[in-house]
């Protein structure tokens, strides 16, 4: 099936079987290689993107229910949140093997675009869908910390 | 930044910048230099370099080893910028191309990555690159200026004396001509700028936080097929007949045929999603007769049998079997116990995945986050029927590995060579592996059972432990049998136990193999993954029974002054004082410690531990960590914090199950990875050192089980013999 869809500000017209997730829509067809494939099944958060600002894991998502929304990739990302975050992440140098980060990013700016002042529960509960293999969990932790003092100041 | 490389790349990147300076080791060991100049067409087969500083300043440092999280490329990038006095924020890194020689791994004599010897086996290797390049950069200003060496100042990329000053790049094409010093003198430790410093930032900070580094699952490729396997469920089964009449109904479909292997059906599509959606398609029928068919629940009851068997082989030397016997039949206490510990998948978070490109040169590009290129090189090739020098290696950032990319086969990267092989290898093939693949793929950790008998005096010392493993061997028929098993023994089996640091008067370590088609592998920290939990367990046990303190217990068999001793003493000590061991805790709080040495390193860890309502919730790990000279401070906490965490979720609540011989765990719902919620905070304490820098990647891992087992039988009082936790008996909150 024929289907446009707006991706980080562009519309997009793609032709794929319409069973096709989002996931692999955005890393097969439209090459942003950035949000990645990690279970499959919603599990895992690797795959997390935003439709409308707010996540969710695009590897269960169906095309034809965000052909009206705005899909945001890691690649997209922009405003002072996702700026805060990602500058966070690397003065913490949370990263290791790094294949979940650009979920967990994603996920975190979600979570400081609705709570600008999350506390260590409110990070657990937005961020446990995100799985780290590498166990970076603490410093995410303190990330989100640091991202959410810096938009304050 | 671009860090795949390849020498087509490398002279790209000439290309672009014009001129560049090579230095690295040649053939024979020996550094040496050359200036080369992509329109020239120079000859650089005579030099793979460590080290290339371009005519606009940019220094590269080429890798030796990959990048799965550990921080190698902060860590050998470190050891070059601190000889070189680079400025750190412009170092490009490349990962180097296949070349056995010039890129092996020191500690083992091939190009690969694992047991926590990246930085180790590069110490003096990349400084002395560092070193020889500053030294040449220095003699080239001086005859430029007119100078004496001694005059010339090098900081932050740039090279100065007096009101003279210029940029590396500027020096290149002098500094060629010149000889490069055979030894150059490296820094002693006080006049270390970056060696130590905790605020140096990633390298791979900025790619791994905007979506743009790359990982052999984001290669795409002109007319590009994707291909996945559809595997025999069981292990060892073969190939009967297969259906594909359901799946050419699936859009992107192309075909599938069997792997000359008789293990599994390439199935190829135009996509990934068109490959996943048609394999299930696949209708199989498969032979078993020769298949793991049993169930662990018979496996792990037969483990637990052997065991009473008497050993079939003694893994250390100066073992007196009867002499151990003796001493513990004439104890006034005895502490005996049967541990289960099952199998483990590594689950990194890149599921594997390998791409084969072809040329039209009849060459080949190999798309990996490869960990092993001195195994995957040489296989592909023998499998496309080419020689080496037509093969080559791209090495990608890997998603985390955890020992799962180093294989004995290289079974992932022989999968993509059959796979592009029979596709009639005109097209690239990307060959892509499922969480569900990942899982039910074998290559676990193996099961371990453990008998422990531990005889101790009427003062509650030890007088005599015997110990016997039985458990499947990860290195017999393999390419590693001949450098890990000595007199039949796989050092595997039985490190961190056999060589255990503590004083045991009488010590004997009994092993029996088991065997099965099950594949079995190194897992993060490898034997030591059950070793020490088993050790520091029975410590506990011990001190328990003589009823001692688990701290004083331990410190009591570390009293015999060497440095092995002294260093594990030192740790254990640092964690109790920074952990307050001695300080009361609250009602329905506990503590456990478990110190281990593995990899050269030596940590200790205190876990502390609340219950509400019998649900164990951890609330604090302190760790401490003796790794030698503490080369990146920041990157050895991280990887301490990491292997911590690595080892708890495991520990907590993972498992491989067999059902007649199928693996039960489909997912990560069934086989839950630590989360967020699951750990509280994790302090880490380096211990300063001189000693040389050995591993951080691995040590981690092996207390961090026992600890925490430690201390929930401090609060519970019941002993943890049987792995993962939770289907054990304790709750998590």
């Amino acid at each position: 099936m024929s289907v446009i869809l707006n991706i980080n500000g562009e519309d997009k017209k793609v032709d794929v079987p319409e069973d096709t997730p989002l996931l692999w829509v955005i890393r097969d067809e439209l090459n942003l290689t950035g949000t990645k494939f990690g279970c499959g099944v919603a599990a895992c958060g690797a795959c997390t993107v935003h439709i409308n600002g707010k996540p969710v894991r695009s590897c269960q998502t169906n095309i034809q229910d965000v052909e009206q929304s705005k899909i945001t990739t890691i690649e997209g990302l922009s405003g002072e949140v996702s700026k805060a975050v990602q500058d966070a992440w690397r003065d913490l140098n949370v990263v290791q093997c790094g294949y979940c980060q650009s979920g967990q990013i994603m996920s975190a700016v979600g979570l400081l675009s609705e709570n600008t002042k999350p506390t260590d529960q409110d990070i657990d509960t937005a961020m446990q869908g995100n799985a780290c293999r590498c166990a970076t969990y603490q410093r995410i932790r303190a990330a989100i910390h640091l991202a959410a003092s810096n938009l304050e100041a | 930044m671009t860090i795949q490389t390849s020498r087509r790349n490398l002279l790209k990147g000439i290309a672009a910048t014009g001129t560049a300076l090579f230095i690295g080791y040649n053939t024979n060991g020996i550094l040496s230099h050359t200036i080369a100049n992509a329109a020239e067409k120079s000859d650089l087969t005579p030099l793979n370099p460590f080290v290339k500083i371009a005519i606009d300043g940019t220094v590269t440092i080429i890798l030796k080893h990959f990048e799965m999280g550990q921080g190698t490329t902060t860590g050998l990038t470190t050891l070059v910028a601190e000889e070189l006095d680079a400025d750190w924020d412009k170092i490009a890194i490349e990962f180097a191309p296949a070349d056995h020689e010039k890129y092996k791994n020191l500690a083992f004599g091939a190009q690969g990555t694992g047991g926590s010897t990246a930085i180790a086996n590069s110490y003096i290797q990349y400084r002395t690159a560092g070193a020889a390049v500053r030294a040449l950069l220095v003699q080239a200003a001086a005859a430029k200026w007119g100078l004496k060496p001694k005059d010339i100042s090098v900081e932050k990329g740039m090279v100065r004396a007096g009101d003279k000053s210029a940029h590396f790049g500027e020096l290149i094409a002098d500094a060629a001509k010149l000889p490069l010093p055979e030894k150059p003198t490296l820094k002693t430790a006080d006049q270390f700028n970056l060696i130590g410093k905790t605020e140096l930032f990633r390298k791979d900070n900025i790619d791994k936080t905007d979506g743009t580094a790359l990982f052999a699952m984001d290669v795409k490729l002109p007319n590009m097929v994707y291909a996945v396997i559809l595997r025999s469920p069981r292990f060892g089964g073969t190939l009967l007949s297969f259906e594909t009449e359901k799946a050419i109904k699936i859009s992107g479909f192309l075909n599938a045929k069997a792997m000359p292997t008789k293990d599994g059906i390439a199935v190829y599509a135009t996509s990934t999603w068109a490959a996943i959606s048609a394999r299930k398609a696949i209708e199989a029928k498969w032979d078993n007769s020769k298949a793991e068919n049993r169930s662990t629940k018979e496996i792990g009851k037969t483990h637990l049998e052997t065991l009473k068997k008497a050993p079939k082989l003694q893994a250390r030397k100066d073992n007196d079997f009867e002499k151990t016997n003796a001493a513990i039949a004439s104890a006034s206490k005895k502490v005996e116990a049967e541990f289960l510990l099952p199998y483990l998948a590594h689950a990194p978070m890149e599921p594997l995945n390998c791409v084969i490109e072809p040329h039209d040169n009849g060459k080949v590009t190999v798309h990996d986050g490869c960990q092993f290129p001195g195994l995957v090189h040489p296989t592909v090739a023998k499998i496309l029927g080419l020689k080496p020098d037509q093969v080559e290696i791209k090495t990608y950032y890997a998603g985390g590995s955890f020992g799962r990319r180093a294989t004995a086969k290289s079974d992932y990267a022989t999968e993509a060579a059959l796979a592009f092989k029979l596709q009639g290898g005109k097209k690239a093939v990307k060959l892509v592996w499922t969480r569900e693949d990942d899982l039910a793929g074998g290559y676990f950790r193996p099961m371990a059972a453990h008998s422990v008998k531990i005889g101790l005096s009427d003062k509650g010392e030890i007088s005599g432990w015997n110990h016997h493993v039985v458990s499947q061997s990860i290195v017999k028929g393999t390419p590693f049998e001949k450098a890990l098993v000595k007199d039949g023994v796989d050092h595997t089996s039985v490190e961190g136990l056999a060589d255990a640091e503590y004083e045991i008067p009488a010590l004997s370590v009994g092993l029996t193999d088991w065997v099965s088609p099950v594949p079995v592998l190194w897992w993060r920290s490898v034997g030591h993954s059950h070793t020490a939990y088993v050790k520091e367990v029975s410590m506990d046990l011990a001190a328990k029974a003589a009823e001692k303190d688990p701290v004083q217990f331990r410190l009591n068999y570390l009293k015999s002054g060497n440095k092995d001793q002294k260093r594990l003493a030192g740790v254990i000590k640092l964690a109790a004082e920074k952990a307050e061991w001695s300080k009361p805790l609250p009602k329905g709080w506990a503590r456990g410690i478990a110190a281990h040495k593995s990899f050269g390193s030596y940590v200790a860890q205190v876990i502390e531990i609340s219950s509400n309502d019998g649900d164990i919730k951890i609330e604090r790990v302190v760790c401490t960590v003796d790794c030698g000279v503490a080369v990146n401070p920041d990157v050895i906490k991280a990887q301490m914090e990491g292997g911590i965490g690595y080892g708890l979720g495991a520990v907590m609540r993972n498992q491989i199950t067999l059902n007649d011989g199928l693996v039960e765990q489909e997912n990560f719902p069934d086989y839950e990875p630590l989360r967020i919620n699951d750990i509280g905070k994790i302090e880490v304490h380096i211990t300063p050192s001189v000693e040389a820098p050995t591993g951080v990647g691995e040590p981690g891992v092996p207390p961090a089980g026992p600890a925490l087992a430690n201390a929930i039988m401090a609060l519970t009082g019941k002993p943890l013999l049987k792995l993962p936790l939770n289907e054990n008996g304790v709750d998590f909150a």
